[in-house]
């Protein structure tokens, strides 16, 4: 059985302009131990599937329906009760910015003990000598010495280790990394991604890596959902994704990134703007962008479409083709 | 671009330097070296990358060079001629402008996008009469692929990839040939990134445009640049030709920063031998003595944090500052 099961997910935003549609029907499953790598666009909605997991919604956001089952459980609307227990605890989450998601007010080492102290049975003593084993596991120096400071006495990176460390407290099934590296340096995102791998192998646990950056899902990931406003194009194992996109979306980005082929030529870009969610196509909502987009695409939504064993993925263009089966 | 290798270089930069004054208690400050003695010409026509992690002074390099900031020492040489007096400056500000990199925040939200692009005309009365100030303006809206009918909106009705288009439209508006681009992209998704990398590259040719093309992004700067300068705490440490930095990084540094660029292929990714470095960059308050990448160099030497090693020129066109060059390569 899966981990994680996510079944049509359906979240909104209920804003005074009217509903936006930020996750639109997102299926997906996670095995333990398989890292996940969601891609898209800003508001493709790849956040807004993380927090729905979390239900950490912002104000007026809200789960329309779906259902989130972890490890046989029902998380839709199962309860604050069961929620507090899910998060931090088996699913953890880290976000883009270590500077402002650290309390600055509280040393390091009081932030990493409040969340073992919370879920697990053990005492003040034992949980500062899980919090220093903690910080080893993340390389952080000196580690009773870094205890006792304060977030400013940390750098970018540093603070980001601690993040880690922190969500990892507690041996979470689920990591959910929202762009954990943006803000990073490229000397330090390698660093990071790196110790991401290395505790996964020795750990175990699923992650769920949001981000935008193809670099970052080719190092890291098995397998790649990406995402167009708010539902899913192409899921796939990282090879299928990479080497033998079947979504026109898809196939843009990787045509917009410049490579080493690149240099001294034009880039191709997919033309237009990303589209606003409060006036959603009846189509496909790539269409209006899309270079090839035939009259269904205007017209008719493409459902989710089977290519491979590997290989799922949402477009006309497929049929047309003759590739992909309905499932 | 290659075929004006031997006309005379556009912008020159001598020894350049940017310190800072930070107070560190009462009545005391430090320098903060933000640039320190950087050297570098950049030809007609051509595109100079400039890269380094952040703090390592590239955004206070390319304001110092424009003289938004009073260069502490050095000068910058601009078709032969010091740019020295207040004279000179207002000249040279109406031949080189700059990109800022956040279209959101570098943008008054109170003026239209007509009154945004016009105002550096305003400044340097480039017009006659209110007739030829608004072709003037349609003209710049019309390089940058935006339509007339944006000229009477106001930047928040714009997407980022539109905001980014105006802000390049203003630093057109004077008719400049050199531009400072401060991660212009970064900002962007990677579909919108693209189409205003090409943008770039289609006003370069068009209007002979020569760019300081400072980024993060070494993907996005290996494709736009001839040439790539890396810097390291304030320092200029290797200058070479953009493909050949890539494939043949000669400083420690370099050699690091190259290998952690995360490739868009996962096989290559899986393969790729990552250079480790230790630690992290040291505050520029408290730089090391001698090289300043040797806190975190893996070859560094006794004689690395003893004396600063020289920039120059080891092969033809290419600098690189470092004193193990022959041991390590």
């Amino acid at each position: 059985m899966a981990l994680l099961e996510v079944k049509d997910l359906h979240t909104s935003f209920f804003t005074d302009a009217g509903e936006v549609r930020a996750v639109n029907g997102v299926s997906f499953t996670l095995d333990r131990g398989k890292v996940l790598g969601i891609v898209g666009e800003s508001g493709s909605g790849k956040s807004v599937t993380a927090y729905s997991i979390m239900q950490i919604l912002a104000g007026t956001g809200k789960i329309v329906s779906g259902s989130i089952v972890l490890d046989g459980q029902e998380l839709v609307g199962a309860g604050e009760k069961v929620m507090k227990e899910v998060r931090g605890n088996r699913v953890s989450i880290i976000f883009q910015d270590p500077m402002t998601s650290l309390n600055p007010t509280y040393t390091i080492g009081h932030q990493l003990m409040e969340a073992i102290l919370l879920h697990t049975n053990r005492n003040k003593q034992q949980a500062w000598d899980r919090a220093v084993e903690m910080l080893k596991l993340v390389n952080v120096n000196e580690p009773e010495k870094r205890m006792k400071q304060y977030p400013f006495e940390f750098s970018g990176g540093m603070r980001q280790r601690v993040m880690i460390a922190m969500a990892l407290a507690c041996e979470p099934d689920i990591l959910i990394a929202d762009e954990p590296t943006t803000a990073l340096d490229v000397t330090i995102q390698a660093g990071i991604l790196e110790l991401m791998k290395d505790i996964q192998k020795e750990l175990g646990m699923a992650i769920i890596m949001i981000t935008h950056d193809l670099g970052v899902v080719a190092q890291l990931c098995d397998e790649v959902i990406v995402m167009y406003a708010g539902g899913i194009c192409e899921k796939g194992s990282a090879d299928e994704i990479f080497y033998n996109p079947c979504h026109e979306y898809t196939k843009g980005l990787m045509r917009s990134i410049p490579t080493a082929d690149s240099s001294g030529e034009r880039l191709e870009p997919i033309s237009g703007t990303p589209i606003d969610l409060l006036n959603m196509p009846k189509g496909c909502p790539f269409a209006p962008r899309c270079d090839a987009a035939m009259k269904i695409c205007i017209r008719e939504k493409c459902d989710i479409m089977r290519i491979n064993e590997e290989h799922e993925a949402a477009c006309w263009m497929n049929v047309k083709n003759g590739i992909g089966e309905a499932k | 671009m290659s075929d004006q290798k031997n006309t005379q270089p556009l912008i020159e930069v001598k020894n350049l330097k940017q310190y800072f004054n930070i107070s560190t208690g009462f009545f005391q400050s430090k320098p903060l070296k933000a640039v320190d003695d950087i050297s570098f010409s950049i030809r007609e026509g051509e595109t100079l990358g400039l890269v380094g992690e952040s703090g390592c002074g590239k955004t206070t390099a390319g304001r110092t060079i424009l003289h938004l900031y009073k260069p502490t020492a050095g000068e910058v040489i601009y078709r032969g001629k010091p740019i020295k007096t207040a004279q000179d400056i207002k000249e040279f500000r109406t031949k080189a402008t700059m990109v800022f990199q956040d279209p959101y925040s570098s943008l008054d939200p109170r003026m239209t996008v007509a009154d945004i692009i016009g105002e550096p005309l305003d400044v340097h009365h480039m017009y006659k009469n209110a007739e030829e100030r608004r072709e003037k303006i349609l003209e710049l809206m019309d390089h940058v692929g935006l339509n007339s009918e944006h000229a009477a909106r106001y930047a928040h009705e714009f997407s980022g990839g539109q905001r980014q288009r105006v802000g390049i439209a203003r630093s057109l508006a004077v008719n400049p040939d050199f531009i400072v681009c401060d991660e212009p992209v970064s900002a962007l998704d990677v579909s919108i990134q693209a189409q205003v990398i090409n943008m770039f590259d289609e006003l370069q040719e068009k209007l002979n445009l020569t760019y300081l093309f400072i980024a993060h992004d070494l993907l996005v700067v290996r494709h736009i640049s001839d040439r790539i300068a890396v810097m390291y705490l304030g320092r200029m440490v290797e200058l070479a030709d953009a493909d050949e930095i890539y494939s043949r990084p000669l400083h420690p540094y370099t050699k690091a920063l190259m290998s952690a660029v995360p490739v868009p292929d996962p096989k290559v990714a899986r393969a790729n031998k990552r250079v480790q470095l230790s630690g992290e960059i040291p505050s520029p308050l408290n730089a090391p003595s001698g090289c300043p990448f040797h806190t975190r160099c893996p070859y560094a030497a006794e004689e690395c944090k003893q004396s600063m090693p020289e920039f120059k020129e080891v092969e033809s066109g290419r600098f690189v500052a470092c004193h193990r060059l022959a041991e390590i390569n």
